[in-house]
């Protein structure tokens, strides 16, 4: 599977026929999560029509963790057995994580004021997951920091894996610290905690920003083979035909 | 292992004789704190709430500010790839490079917090917690340091990026060291505090040079 997928040609070939359906998916998915959680699912007893906020906030979280763990697995195969695809999909998936975080932590501060009456507090939960929020942005910053791109994609995957000791933290700062923020209630030992009215919506937006997430990674890294196609097609005319102007080179890729 | 101590010498020797060098970064950490009395008031009791917290905040931007000299100077005159054609692992001469860096900047630090704490009211226990967990925690600082100078190493504006790198995980080491002397303050429960720092020095000292090393291989290549 990695090794066959190890071809970009291929990659680009068998990307373009998954992508419309994925994102199609990915759509659906996520107005069936939505209509479930913003209609059907019931009001809590205590926090009333603004547990809502949680199928929102929940899911970013869950995606904020998994894209730093494909960033890092992408960049630990990048290390080891040199993939071409796996740089590419390390610093592809590296903003969407950000993004993730950052949506976390926008709506766990806007559902943190009406709840615990503070848009902030520094408990361990909240720390970490800002850690992880720098983590993302130094890996970007370093990945774009070099003249020499295969450079800064190298130091980048090393930085990545140095910054996994950030994710059992994150996991496990509710258990290790009595804090503010509340334990897990759906991945833990003994099954989940929340009720099924609405576990299910939860995990069905989850599912949806896991497909978004995936749809959104192939787009870019299609974008970025593109891109190095582009160059190297630029590089090539403008080295062969020196004195000539350079064409406007637009490959096409399916 | 005679190889290590020539390494360790000649970094000593280069931060001495170049002068200057470890007096900067003592000059940045004593300054540092000083602001912030000026910043937030002379209140002896603000001060005394606050003033550990400053002080680990200064010491890990000293820190910081002294990176570039772990690599950047060899890296620059080609001493560097000497090191790593030596029969040493590189691993190694991160680890003899990480000890002259502490014993440089680190050490200093832990010596001159006692005269700060003074000078922001720390009473005698806080003050001794405080020099404890610099002592216990810089060596994870110079150790995690070199993870980010070496990952720098040849980029644009290293020194900015290395701290938007370093900083984030050097937030347990100032968590714990500034929360020893906070528990200090408050319940005597300073020793859990201290352990977990030694943890993180502790294990930082295998794991740090390996990431480092790798860092500089990919560097060098």
């Amino acid at each position: 599977m990695l090794t066959r997928l190890a071809n970009p040609a291929r990659f680009m070939r068998i990307s373009g026929v998954v992508l419309v359906p994925l994102g199609l998916a990915a759509v659906a998915v996520l107005a069936i999560g939505l209509y479930l959680a913003l209609f059907v699912a019931p009001p809590d007893y205590q926090q009333g029509e603004s547990v809502r906020i949680m199928f929102v906030h929940v899911p970013a979280a869950w995606l904020a963790l998994f894209a730093y763990l494909v960033v890092a697995m992408a960049s630990a195969l990048a290390l080891v057995w040199k993939h071409p695809l796996a740089e590419i999909a390390a610093q592809a998936a590296a903003p969407l994580g950000a993004a993730f975080t950052f949506v976390c932590l926008v709506t766990g501060s806007l559902w943190g004021k009406p709840m615990w009456g503070t848009w902030w507090a520094w408990d361990a939960r909240m720390t970490s997951v800002l850690v992880l929020f720098f983590l993302y942005l130094g890996y970007i910053a370093l990945a774009n920091a070099f003249d020499d791109m295969a450079r800064g994609a190298r130091a980048a995957s090393v930085l990545a894996l140095v910054g996994v000791v950030n994710l059992p933290i994150i996991k496990f700062s509710v258990d290790w610290w009595n804090t503010l923020h509340q334990a897990d209630s759906v991945f833990r030992m003994g099954g989940p905690t929340i009720d099924p009215s609405m576990l299910w919506p939860l995990l069905i937006m989850g599912l949806g920003y896991l497909l978004l997430f995936k749809t959104l990674l192939l787009i870019r890294m299609r974008t970025a083979l593109n891109e190095a196609k582009a160059r190297a097609l630029r590089l090539a005319a403008s080295t062969r035909h020196p004195a000539e102007p350079v064409p406007d080179a637009t490959p096409v890729l399916r | 292992m005679t190889q290590y101590l020539h390494l360790f010498r000649r970094e000593l020797q280069l931060a001495f004789r170049q002068g200057g060098e470890i007096g900067l970064a003592l000059g940045f950490f004593v300054l540092a704190v000083v602001l912030f009395p000026l910043g937030v008031g002379p209140e002896a009791e603000i001060l005394r709430r606050i003033g550990a917290g400053i002080i680990w905040v200064a010491a890990l931007l000293a820190a910081v500010l002294s990176l570039d000299r772990l690599f950047a100077t060899d890296y620059a005159d080609g001493g560097l790839d000497l090191l790593a054609l030596s029969a040493m692992p590189l691993e190694g001469a991160v680890i003899a490079k990480c000890a002259a860096h502490w014993a440089t900047t680190g050490l200093p630090l832990v010596l001159m917090s006692p005269f700060l704490g003074l000078l922001v009211g720390l009473d005698g226990v806080s003050i001794a917690l405080l020099a404890l967990g610099l002592l216990l925690g810089t060596p994870a600082l110079s150790l995690l340091g070199a993870i980010a100078a070496a990952l720098t190493l040849g980029a644009r504006r290293p020194g900015v990026l290395s701290s938007l790198i370093v900083l984030p995980l050097y937030l347990p080491i100032l968590i714990f060291g500034a929360g020893a002397v906070e528990a200090g303050i408050a319940s005597g429960g300073a020793r859990p505090h201290l352990l977990l720092l030694g943890a993180l020095s502790l294990g930082a000292l295998p794991l740090a040079p390996i990431a480092a090393a790798a860092a500089l291989r990919q560097a060098l290549d």
